[in-house]
């Protein structure tokens, strides 16, 4: 019952939140503003976890295929599949559901419980639409070009530390990396980043927007976003994977 | 003009408004009083939207504003003004932003007239210059102040004040007091303040409800209040000896 409870009031939560905008332009200053809030502050950490990953994924890659069976070309391969299929859109967004999803549940918890949204409503303002819409926009705008990134740097991390430790060299680790590439694995990969997008900062601004009582409830709605947006990340993963392999 | 009309309300089974009745009179402050857990407040959220009641009438210059369509409801609420208990300013926004957000949000003015307005209603708050600032940066009096900048920002012809002069000094909650009489006197606003200040009470309440248990217990002026044989309002109006002084003073006078 808590389940279907919870289902409900999320989508209804969601038409609110797709419902005309009072005024575009200042929904348009909102997203702009989040995009940096959500994006753009999330580059650092994301090109360093990328890039050390990429290293670490052609080293053990490197001195884990012993057989002379196995071409040294396979290390880039690995790491390109691994980084292009799954660390970066799956990975990359559970860190991000952990980063932004806390973030924005506890921007808006905060907000219920200092009455900032009821003076919103009692404005005249769609608070749901003024506060949610231009984070789920931005989300799903901002972060495939984040994944993005975070691919290239993987894969330059494992290029750069692949060289540097003698692991492997640097022709085949470019032949490597282009070998057998399906182009139809970015749709699948960008599907899945888009998908998680809406689902972080959708559902962390749910447990932010339906917060009560004090700083406590707060930080218990931080948890609960994060907790449920890396579960349905998970739930999702696994789908659109049975969709796109099946 | 805004006119409430046997309102109940009940949270589970606990009732918490029993038929309240009240005519708030434009270009007056009218107070809602009473001990902490009377239901002031409440009748506040009924009268804004923020509860539904259960049963009643709440009149909008006629309009009854719990039947309305959400859209209906939102034109009205684009005509009140609120001054939070604890100004629920945005944290994230300069108090020129915050005094000018709805003015973004429901005017076509351009940027220099939403300056200029900004301006006008910091001034008249008495935060001439102070429009970088962030709440963070403010006083409790002060954002109380910035609060109401922006309640008024876009003319209201409602203002609700819950508990305007909590957590603030005896100098500063009569600063507060007669902002919000002289706006509403300025501005012909129908006002509402909700509070168990008693200074308040005898500094602007124009006209008074006295609610006790959730129940209308009695209704008058500052001038009523301290004649009156009420049990529980005297209770309620003398229970520090600095008022039982006062009182005192206006019978020897």
């Amino acid at each position: 019952m808590n389940l279907f409870f919870h289902l409900g009031r999320y989508f209804i939560l969601i038409k609110r939140v797709f419902s005309k905008p009072e005024k575009l332009s200042v929904y348009m200053k909102q997203i702009i503003h989040e995009i940096d809030n959500i994006g753009i502050s999330s580059l650092p950490i994301i090109a360093i976890i990328s890039f050390f990953m990429g290293g670490v994924i052609t080293i053990q890659s490197a001195f884990g295929f012993t057989s002379n069976l196995v071409p040294l070309y396979a290390v880039g391969f690995t790491v390109r599949e691994s980084m292009l299929s799954e660390f970066c859109p799956t990975i990359v967004s559970l860190i991000l559901a952990g980063k932004v999803g806390s973030n924005i549940a506890s921007e808006i918890g905060s907000m219920r419980i200092t009455e900032q949204i009821d003076a919103l409503e009692i404005m005249g303002i769609n608070s749901a639409g003024y506060l949610i819409l231009p984070k789920i926009a931005a989300g799903v705008l901002i972060m495939p070009f984040l994944i993005a990134i975070s691919m290239f740097l993987g894969i330059a991390g494992g290029y750069i530390m692949g060289i540097a430790v003698g692991a492997v060299s640097s022709y085949e680790y470019v032949f490597g990396i282009q070998a057998f590439f399906e182009p139809w694995k970015l749709y699948y990969s960008f599907t899945k980043v888009i998908t998680f997008a809406f689902l972080i900062t959708s559902i962390s601004s749910y447990f932010g927007y339906y917060t009560h009582g004090g700083a406590l409830e707060v930080g218990k709605s931080s948890t609960s976003a994060v907790v449920y947006s890396s579960i349905l990340i998970l739930i999702f993963n696994f789908l659109i994977t049975q969709l796109f392999y099946t | 003009m805004i006119e409430i009309k046997n309102i109940h309300k009940s949270f589970g089974d606990h009732k918490v408004i029993d038929d309240v009745s009240f005519v708030f009179e434009q270009g007056k402050t009218n107070l809602i009083i009473g001990e902490s857990g009377s239901g002031k407040t409440t009748v506040m959220k009924l009268m804004v939207g923020l509860h539904e009641i259960d049963s009643g009438e709440i009149l909008y210059d006629g309009q009854n504003f719990p039947v309305l369509g959400v859209k209906e409801k939102q034109e009205v609420r684009k005509k009140i003004g609120m001054l939070f208990q604890g100004g629920a300013l945005f944290d994230s926004q300069t108090l020129e932003e915050n005094v000018r957000f709805p003015l973004d949000m429901f005017t076509t003015m351009t940027k220099e007239e939403k300056l200029e307005r900004v301006n006008f209603c910091l001034e008249k708050v008495q935060l001439t210059g102070k429009n970088k600032l962030y709440p963070g940066e403010l006083s409790g009096g002060m954002k109380k102040r910035a609060a109401l900048a922006r309640a008024i920002a876009n003319n209201p012809q409602y203002l609700f004040c819950d508990e305007p002069n909590s957590g603030l000094d005896p100098k500063t909650s009569i600063v507060i007091d007669n902002l919000i009489q002289s706006l509403t006197h300025e501005f012909n606003i129908t006002t509402i303040v909700i509070t168990h200040d008693m200074n308040s009470v005898v500094e602007i309440g124009e006209k008074i409800l006295y609610i006790y248990k959730g129940k209308p217990w009695w209704t008058g002026n500052s001038k009523d209040i301290l004649k009156t044989t009420n049990p529980e309002l005297v209770d309620f109006v003398f229970a520090s000896g600095f008022m039982k002084e006062v009182f005192n003073a206006v019978k020897n006078r």
